[in-house]
């Protein structure tokens, strides 16, 4: 990428140019230089303002009114977040999101991390068939595939429940029944996220130094020990930055339980049986766009903000401890 | 991990990997399987793996009772707005970043950043009250506008600019070539593959958008094949084997984008990871 010999030596003459310019062209210069930056910079910038910083006050403006669309707006201060502090619903579906949380992100640690691993290593065969095997969910439309996967789970007509009958094992009701909608939904969420984690995963392989592993070997280490005290330590800024996506993402989650929990051979509503699959994102969309009330709504948001920023924040403390190597 | 002396291992190994594609492909199979069944067949219990006479109906049923082509038209104009909209913003965003010296440049670069932390769903209501003043619910525009800015774009491009050798352009600047030419002809080129991350990493997750299309859009006229195919199941709520089709219809398109070009969709997704 260095341009050719011939340009290097213009490009010195030329500097030795630019020094012999008087005073005032020098400053002509590094005006029209800064110019030219504003120019570059301002599609981004107006968009910056107008998708995200104007819109961030407005919300927060709303946060502190109440106002449902069609009536007049008043302000309330702290109005809604004392509400929602003291609303069950809030923490019902907030708790859903954590309990989402808890289960899809350590699952799809726990099969992409082995999974990057084997694929990893030097011997395996038909390696990039396997791994687009796993990827393949992950560019699939989410809600094609939750159609699918709304009818694999149909508790009479399903696929599922026919191969538990098969194996002679209780039949759940899964998107049903209250008690196992969420778990059925939290298999696709794990389903549909294994290959981007497995591929971060593979990245985050590829810059371990090749003679820390050779090293490991040479002293005789099992591979058992080699993934614990060698492999898994430095991996650990890539496990840290997946984590952090898939908790974020989890935090995120909309499409899954809507899709899954609306429409289908029983039409419920979003977020049904019984409020079971209300994950806050939901919570927050049917405040808004629901009941229209649109101040409470955006305090709600708020709190996934908050949360949000926490676990970004944790990642940047964590990501500065120097990983040793 | 490597295992010279397991030989077992290896052998599980493979078993496992292979096991696991099961559960991963089976929901694709089961979709296309069904997608050329009848309703009674699709509905039977115990079902069959291969539809006994496969029928093209449920295709031809998704394109006449509903709009779908007009769906696919819309997923498709939105993606192209939004992939060239993003990539070409990121990437003049990230020039100036990268190469140029200006009051505010870290501030500014810094507070874009930082917006990574603001979730879509608290901009969200004020994105909707603005699409109404500004007429934009349900058009093509109100439906790309909020993607255009992608602060992790703007990151992933400066951080590729920063590494191309400033002489360079310095080099073209003296030899009297224009900004915008230095840009386009010059930097663009190096940046190629960044781009192609970029471009690919949002185009996959702009065609699954649901959320906002769901919010913006109020007719056919405007509906992405997510929010259509969500109407299209509330509709035909038992019509199953239509569905199916639908669905067929609705991955097709990226999946076989994805075969053509699997190495730059696994390298744009573990270039950003990050997911908006």
């Amino acid at each position: 990428m260095r341009p050719a010999g011939a340009k290097v030596t213009q490009q010195a003459e030329a500097r030795r140019g630019i020094r012999a310019i008087p005073r005032r062209a020098l400053l002509t210069y590094r005006t029209r230089h800064v110019l030219w930056a504003f120019a570059f910079l301002a599609p981004a910038f107006v968009l910056f303002f107008f998708i995200v910083v104007y819109p961030l006050g407005w919300a927060l403006a709303l946060s502190l009114q109440d106002w449902s669309f069609f009536g007049a707006k008043r302000f309330i201060g702290l109005g809604n977040y004392v509400r929602l502090w003291n609303d069950p619903l809030f923490w019902k579906s907030l708790g859903i999101s954590f309990k989402w949380t808890i289960g899809v992100v350590p699952a799809i640690l726990m099969i992409s991390l082995p999974l990057a691993l084997f694929l990893n290593a030097g011997w395996l065969r038909l390696k990039s068939l396997y791994r687009t095997g796993y990827f393949v969910p992950v560019v699939t439309n989410i809600v094609a595939v939750a159609f699918v996967w709304r009818w694999m789970f149909d508790p009479d007509f399903g696929v599922i429940n026919w191969f538990l009958g098969v194996l002679g094992l209780p039949k759940p009701g899964w998107l049903a029944d209250p008690a196992w909608a969420l778990y059925a939904m939290m298999v696709v969420g794990v389903w549909k996220q294994i290959g981007q984690a497995m591929v971060l995963f593979l990245a985050g392989l590829q810059t371990i130094p090749q003679e820390f592993v050779d090293a490991a070997k040479i002293d005789g280490a099992s591979p058992w020990k080699l993934f614990w005290k060698i492999t898994l330590p430095l991996l650990n800024p890539t496990l840290l930055f997946v984590v952090v996506i898939l908790v974020i993402n989890a935090f995120r989650v909309f499409t899954i339980p809507y899709v899954m929990s609306a429409g289908g051979l029983q039409a419920r509503t979003p977020g049904g049986p019984l409020d079971s699959t209300r994950v806050f994102v939901l919570h927050i969309y049917d405040i808004g766009f629901r009941q229209f009330q649109l101040g409470y709504a955006s305090a709600n948001a708020f709190v996934l903000m908050a949360l949000i920023i926490v676990v970004t924040l944790i990642q940047i403390k964590l990501i500065q401890r120097p990983f040793e190597y | 991990m490597d295992l010279p002396e397991y030989r077992w291992l290896k052998t599980l190994t493979y078993l496992l990997l292979t096991l696991g594609l099961v559960p991963m492909l089976l929901p694709f199979l089961w979709m296309v399987s069904s997608a050329f069944k009848t309703l009674p067949e699709v509905m039977q219990v115990p079902p069959t793996w291969f539809p006994k006479q496969p029928i093209l109906e449920n295709f031809v049923a998704v394109f006449t009772q509903f709009p779908f082509a007009r769906y696919i038209l819309n997923s498709v104009a939105v993606a192209a707005i939004v992939v060239f909209g993003v990539t070409i913003v990121s990437a003049m965003a990230g020039y100036a970043f990268s190469k140029f010296t200006f009051p505010g440049r870290d501030v500014l670069f810094i507070a874009m950043l930082a917006s990574l932390m603001v979730p879509f769903q608290v901009r969200m209501i004020p994105l909707y009250l603005m699409s109404i003043k500004f007429r934009l619910v349900d058009t093509i525009a109100g439906l790309s506008f909020p993607w255009l800015f992608d602060a992790f774009g703007i990151f992933l491009m400066r951080q590729f600019m920063q590494t191309i050798p400033t002489e360079l352009i310095e080099a073209a600047r003296i030899d009297g070539a224009s900004e915008l030419r230095i840009f386009w002809t010059i930097l663009l080129p190096l940046v190629k593959p960044a781009l192609a991350a970029l471009g690919i990493f949002t185009l996959v997750g702009n065609w699954e958008e649901f959320l906002w299309p769901l919010i913006v859009t109020t007719s056919d006229a405007s509906r992405t094949i997510p929010v259509g195919l969500q109407r299209f199941s509330e509709q035909y709520m038992s019509n199953i084997h239509w569905q199916m089709a639908a669905a067929t219809v609705a991955v097709t398109p990226l999946i076989i984008a994805f075969l053509l070009f699997q190495r730059q969709f696994i390298q744009g997704i573990a270039l950003t990871g990050l997911k908006d």
